[in-house]
Parts: C-alpha cells; sequence; structure tokens
C-alpha cells in the first residue's frame, strides 16, 4: 500500500548542489556561530592561556611554555585526581553497569509494580547534583542516619567517618555517584532490551536454552548497542566529574576526594593560577577527546557505521 | 524559483536574528551608552537653565555578602538613605554569598567589569588587584572622613601606603568557650599557656568532654591554630620577615607545626573534624553551641553563626573568649593579635560620588548600627560603646591593645600561597604530613608566585 502511495506522488525536483548551498549554509550558520562562540573558541583560549603564567587580572605577558603541564604532571596532588577519576571510572564499568544490567533485565520480565519500580530507580537521576550532594553530606555525616541505623542495629554506638576519613571517602563518593546514575543507565539499557523481538527468546526456549545460555547468547549481543553507549557515558561522565564531590566533599579531606575538574577549580578559582587551570583544563579535555575518539574507533563503530554511511552517500 | 528566493529571504533573517540574539552578550556597553547619552542631556539642560544645580545621575553597583540579616537589611537601609539625601544617586546592590561571590568576582574582573564597591578583605587578593590596575586609589577623595576609622584597622585596606577602600569590621581571632563545660572539667579560663591547654586537654578527655570543636573541613579553622602559634612563637619581627623574604625558613614555623603535631597527637577533636564544616546545622559553630565540645578557635563572628546554626550560647551566658594562650619562651607577646576583617574596596571606574557613600559607611552613626547588630566589630572611632555583648567588647578590648596585627595568613598572602598554607596544615591535622611538610609546601607556593 505504502509503496504505491508513494510512487503516485508528484516528484519534487531537487536542486543543483550550487544553489542548494547557501541556503543549506544559512540554515547551519546560526548553530555553527553558537558552536564556535561557545564551545570552539572557548577550547582554543583555554589552550592559549595554558601556556601562560597567569592570575586572571593582569595582562597576559608572562609566557612559560609548557610548564604548566609538565608541573601538572609533577604534583602529586594533581596525579592522585587523576587517580581518583580513573578509580571511580573503573568502578563504574565494573559495578555500577552490571548493577543496572541487571536491574533492568528484572524490570523487562513481567512484574507486579514493575512501572512504579522503574520509576523508582530512575528518580535520583533526575534530582540536581547539588541536591544529591546536599542530602547525601547530611546521610554520611557524624552521626547522621547511616550511623543510626548502623548504631540502632548493632546496639552500640557507631560512628563511620563515611566523608571524614581520607581512606574512605572515594568510595563513599562512588556510592552517592552509583546512587544517582544506575538509574539513568538502567534506563538506557531497558530501551535496548525492548528493542530485542521476544520471538528470538521464543525460539531459544523451544530449542531448550536455559534462561542464561538465552541471556548470554540471545539478549547481550543484541543489547550491546545500549551496553556500549552506556559504557562510553560512563566514562566521559567519571574523567569530567565535578558537581557531586565539590559539594559533597570538596576535594577532600586532604585531597583524598579531588578529581581533575575539583583540582582546576581550586587552581584556577581559590588560587588565582588561571593559567595553570586552563592547562589542567587541558589535559582533562584530551582526556576524554583520547578516550572517546578510540572508544568511537574500537568500540562504537559497528553501531555508528550505518549512520554515517548512509550520510557520506 | 519564486519559493527558493522566499527561502533564501527567510533564512537571511534567521542569521540576522541570531546575531542580533548574540549581540545581547554586551549589554552593559549599550547600558553605558545609554547612561552618557542621558549625562549628554543633563549637560545641555544644566547650560539652559544655570539654577538648576542637579548633578548628573550616577549609578553605583555594589557587591556586598551579607546574605542574611541583620547585615542585609542594615547595608539595605544604607543604602536607601545615601539615596534619598542623594537623589541623583542609583546604589544597586548585588548580594551574593562569599563563594559564590569570589566566583562571579574574579569573572567580572578578568571581564574588565569591576563592581564600583565591593567586599575585600585586605592583603594578598587586594595586591593583585591594585597591581592589575582594577581598584582605585582613594587617598586623596576619602582625606575628608578617613581620620574617623582607627588607623590600625584602616592599613587592612592599604597597599604600599595608599588607600584602596575602607574597612567596616574588624577583629581578632581568639579561644571561645563554653563556661558550663569548662567546669564540669574543672578547667580554670583563660588559659594562660600553650602547655597549659595541652595539659587541660587531657583534662577535658578524661572526663568525657571533646576539649575541641575544629572545622578542617573548611581548611582555614585548622590554619588559625598554625598561625596562632607561629605569632606566639616567632613573634611580630618573624611574621613580618616571612611576608617579606617569602618563605617560611625561620624555625619558628617548624616549632609552631611541631607543637600543632602534638596537639592534635592528643586526638581533642569532635568526631570526623577532617570533613566538619563551619557554618551548616552540623558544622563546628554548631558542635560548640550544642555544647558537644569545650572550645573554638575562631574569630569575631563566632557568636552570629553559633546563632543561626544552634541555641545562642551567648545569651544563656554560657560562653566566653580569652585570647590563645602565650608560649613560654616564645617571642610574641599575648597582646599580638591576629585575625582580620571585612571592608569596601572602591572599583577601578567608580564614580567619585562612591567614595562619598563610603565616608558614610564610615560614619559613627552607621558604625554605631554595625556594633549594635552583635556579630560585627566596627572600626569606626567613637562607636566602640555599640558592643553591649561582654566578649565581644572583650575582643575589642584586645584588638585596641594590640601591640601587632597578623592578618589572616591565607588573605595576608598570595591567594597560592594562603592556599597552600591551609592544604599543608590539614596535612598536619591529618596526621598525613610532617612540620617540615607545611615549611616546604609553603616555599615552594611562594616560588611559584
Amino acid at each position: 500500500m505504502t509503496t504505491i502511495r508513494t510512487l503516485t506522488r508528484p516528484e519534487v525536483r531537487t536542486p543543483s548542489t550550487t544553489k542548494k548551498w547557501p541556503i543549506v549554509m544559512g540554515f547551519l550558520a546560526p548553530a555553527l556561530l553558537l558552536y564556535f562562540v561557545f564551545v570552539l573558541w572557548p577550547i582554543i583560549q583555554a589552550m592559549h592561556y595554558s601556556v601562560y603564567h597567569w592570575n586572571g587580572l593582569e595582562p597576559l605577558t608572562d609566557f612559560v611554555g609548557f610548564n604548566n603541564f609538565t608541573k601538572a604532571f609533577g604534583d602529586p596532588v594533581f596525579r592522585s585526581a587523576l587517580y581518583h577519576n580513573f578509580i571511580i571510572l573503573g568502578l563504574s564499568l565494573a559495578l555500577q553497569l552490571p548493577f543496572a544490567l541487571f536491574l533492568a533485565v528484572m524490570l523487562d520480565q513481567n512484574l507486579k509494580g514493575r512501572a512504579l519500580m522503574r520509576m523508582l530507580f530512575f528518580a535520583p537521576y533526575v534530582l540536581s547534583e547539588v541536591v544529591t550532594a546536599v542530602v547525601w553530606r547530611q546521610i554520611f555525616r557524624p552521626s547522621g542516619a547511616i550511623d543510626a541505623v548502623i548504631s540502632g542495629v548493632s546496639s552500640h554506638d557507631f560512628q563511620g567517618l563515611w566523608l571524614a576519613n581520607p581512606k574512605i571517602v572515594l568510595y563513599s563518593l562512588f556510592f552517592v555517584i552509583t546512587w544517582k546514575y544506575f538509574g539513568f543507565h538502567m534506563m538506557i539499557m531497558l530501551a535496548g532490551l525492548q528493542q530485542i523481538p521476544d520471538e528470538l527468546q521464543e525460539a531459544a526456549a523451544i530449542d531448550g536454552a536455559s534462561s542464561w545460555q538465552a541471556f548470554r547468547c540471545i539478549t547481550l549481543p543484541l543489547l550491546a548497542p545500549a551496553i556500549r553507549v552506556s559504557v562510553f557515558l560512563s566514562m566521559i561522565g567519571s574523567i569530567q566529574l565535578f558537581d557531586v564531590v565539590w559539594v559533597l566533599t570538596g576535594g577532600g579531606p586532604i585531597n583524598a576526594s579531588n578529581t581533575m575538574a575539583t583540582y582546576m577549580y581550586d587552581w584556577g578559582f581559590e588560587r588565582h593560577h588561571i593559567g595553570y587551570a586552563n592547562a589542567v583544563s587541558v589535559i582533562v579535555f584530551g582526556l576524554s577527546l583520547l578516550v572517546a575518539l578510540a572508544y568511537q574507533r574500537w568500540a562504537l563503530r559497528r553501531d555508528v557505521e550505518g549512520s554515517l554511511t548512509a550520510m557520506g552517500a | 524559483m519564486h519559493k527558493y528566493t522566499r527561502a533564501t529571504w527567510f533564512v537571511v533573517l534567521l542569521v540576522v536574528l541570531s546575531l542580533v540574539a548574540c549581540a545581547c552578550g554586551d549589554d552593559t556597553v549599550t547600558t553605558t551608552a545609554g547612561a552618557e547619552a542621558t549625562t549628554t542631556t543633563a549637560a545641555v539642560t544644566t547650560t539652559e537653565a544655570p539654577t538648576t544645580t542637579e548633578p548628573q545621575p550616577v549609578t553605583i553597583e555594589w557587591w556586598h555578602i551579607e546574605v542574611s540579616d541583620p547585615g542585609l537589611s542594615l547595608w539595605q537601609d544604607v543604602a536607601d538613605e545615601y539615596m534619598a539625601a542623594h537623589p541623583w544617586v542609583t546604589i544597586n546592590i548585588t548580594v551574593q554569598e562569599n563563594e559564590a561571590f569570589k566566583t562571579a568576582l574574579a569573572t567580572n574582573m578578568q571581564a574588565g567589569d569591576v563592581p564600583d564597591l565591593f567586599q575585600s578583605w585586605g592583603g594578598g587578593a587586594l595586591r593583585e588587584q591594585v597591581d592589575a590596575g582594577l581598584v582605585q586609589d582613594i587617598t586623596d577623595l576619602a582625606a575628608p572622613w578617613v581620620d574617623q576609622i582607627s588607623p590600625g584597622a584602616l592599613t587592612m585596606m592599604m597597599i604600599d601606603g595608599k588607600l584602596y577602600g575602607a574597612p567596616w569590621d574588624l577583629g581578632l581571632v581568639g579561644i571561645w568557650y563554653n563556661k558550663t563545660l569548662f567546669a564540669d572539667a574543672g578547667v580554670e579560663a583563660p588559659i594562660a599557656t600553650w602547655e597549659d591547654l595541652l595539659a587541660d586537654v587531657q583534662t577535658f578527655q578524661d572526663a568525657g568532654i571533646t576539649p575541641i570543636s575544629l572545622a578542617e573541613g573548611d581548611k582555614w579553622p585548622g590554619m588559625f591554630w598554625y598561625a596562632e602559634l607561629a605569632l606566639r612563637i616567632g613573634g611580630a619581627d618573624v611574621m613580618e620577615a616571612a611576608a617579606v623574604n617569602q618563605n617560611f625558613d625561620d624555625p619558628a614555623f617548624l616549632t609552631a607545626g611541631e607543637e600543632l603535631a602534638a596537639l592534635v597527637a592528643l586526638d581533642p577533636f569532635q568526631a570526623g573534624f577532617l570533613a566538619t564544616p563551619w557554618d551548616t546545622p552540623d558544622g563546628s559553630a554548631a558542635v560548640l553551641a550544642n555544647g558537644n565540645a569545650a572550645m573554638l578557635l575562631m574569630g569575631q563572628w563566632a557568636p552570629g553563626t553559633m546563632r543561626s546554626n544552634g541555641p545562642d550560647l551567648a545569651a544563656s551566658g554560657e560562653l566566653g573568649w580569652f585570647s590563645f594562650p602565650a608560649y613560654e619562651g616564645g617571642a610574641g607577646a599575648s597582646t599580638d593579635a591576629f585575625g582580620g576583617g571585612n571592608g569596601f574596596a572602591v572599583g577601578n571606574d567608580a564614580p567619585p560620588e562612591t567614595v562619598d557613600f563610603l565616608g558614610y559607611i564610615s560614619s559613627v552613626d552607621v558604625a554605631t548600627r554595625i556594633g549594635e547588630t552583635g556579630a560585627r566589630l566596627p572600626v569606626v572611632i567613637g562607636s566602640e560603646d555599640s558592643v553591649t555583648d561582654p566578649d565581644l567588647a572583650a575582643v575589642l578590648a584586645g584588638m585596641s591593645q594590640a601591640t601587632y596585627f597578623q592578618l589572616y595568613l591565607d588573605q595576608a598572602y598570595p591567594p597560592a600561597v594562603g592556599a597552600a598554607v591551609n592544604d599543608a596544615v590539614a596535612l598536619l591535622f591529618a596526621n598525613a604530613g610532617t612540620p617540615q611538610d607545611v615549611v616546604d609546601a609553603v616555599n615552594a607556593a611562594w616560588a611559584g608566585e
């Protein structure tokens, strides 16, 4: 039916490419302009500032070449911040995403109250990062909600120092990040699960596949695009982590929960070493870009191939 | 063909619109142009009718950080009064919380858009602004009223002998204590020497009382302990030499670190002090106010912060104050003061009315009202009687007897050096650094300036 209708429609004549260009450019111009002013230009500026020793107030005269970069990598505080970013990244991939996948698979079944649970699990993601951090600071504080629960259960006065112990704080932080984002990743995977035709599962069941076999050989491969997107977002998010950390711990105590972004903010706005902070931001940008490009190249290629090749044709 | 022409026009229109939208970023420029236009008209009117002596209308952009009462309404009242007396002056107030203010000010300064009158703590940050030409030398303009301010306080807003603003609150850091807990433990106030303090920590602990409340989550309260010790051990000369020579090489700084480490080793602070903030309902001020610790080393604003985060100890007469204990064999006198305060700096493009308005803020009348808030210590001569609270009066007396005044280290030094002091001292408090590390970190930060 549809085919016939399309054929009977009068053919739209496409204008030649040369005539099309001004119009294409015209439509693109506003977006390109904004992109240049608010994305490309700041990146170029940051790279420019990053080679100066500059407090942000005086003229830009003290050129130091790559000193800011060597200083950053020579600073144990920056190296530990970098390390913290990658710990969060590793934990996110190892714990948070499998947890989200598990929940997604569970909530893809016909459960009672499924919609309610989906909503509940997704709710933390809707909260702003600052609200999340403020709430969790109250829960984590000495004699706060967590300590009260543990004290109640164990019937002796317990104080956990969840944020005050430099050895624990990073994991408390990871817990909050997981709490906030697992619902988001669960949703991505849930959407992916719903793309998988039921027929395949039925066919597998008829062929006598166990539920684990069906999961491993049907669900997982067909869910791979969704998982790859989740992994990608999780990696970039971990590298750029800032808001929750800044409000929850300020990077402390004694820099034990610093990330590259809080380190950058500290040097830029507290210490007025704007040039150095820009160098750090360039490093963060470079790392993100590297991770993004490598991931696009090796992992996401299959997912984007269709769209990109179609566009080229 | 006709169809595409219309489309092209539509696109051109879109581009123009988007450009116009982008141009909105230059808001300030437009406003200034408008203001200039108005001024010109006013000037023309004056020439036509010489009888009118109405001055040209001016606007003062005023940024302050008093986000809560009584300060918030006091500044609003002061601005309203000034505007009523000077109808051609408009004062635009922007109120921001401390940290947000600092960030916004830095951004505005980079854009060259400096507020006419803004919160300042003097010291290293003010020096950076002076070096960059962002603040105005008001030495001459302020001459008519500057004598009202006590000379010691005025130095806070002076760089190399020139005045760039005016202070309106200045106090010193000392030990606030809970009289009931002192009585319970049998400790006598004031604690006279550092050795006594270390011994009393033990006494408190034996009585099951947390000796000291500390907000190390904010880092600067820990710096207070280090700075007070350095001042008592090294004295005025060492502190001045450190600022001039830009290093902590004097042995007094090492000793200060060692003494502080000795205090930390006693574990005298409330649980989780490394992450405790200063001014939240679960913060360090609230710990003292709720009777969960006996002592707190803090500035003159402590009673106000305690009041807004917990029970009012001052009102119930349980709050006491004494200056930091002496250090036996130290070069510093117990009257050497460590503290700081609040001032307003004048921006480089501020109209002359700004300085006149600052003179109004520095009048005995306004200063008296500042003192009456019970949260601040005015610096204007003749307004001392407005401080009725006995503890704050003691702080004020300490100020007037001060033999030397050392500004908070994180404000006296360039911001990066100040932050390095705070960070290095925080490591001492966490048992993660040595006294020598503090000296090395500060010297390295100074070398990096």
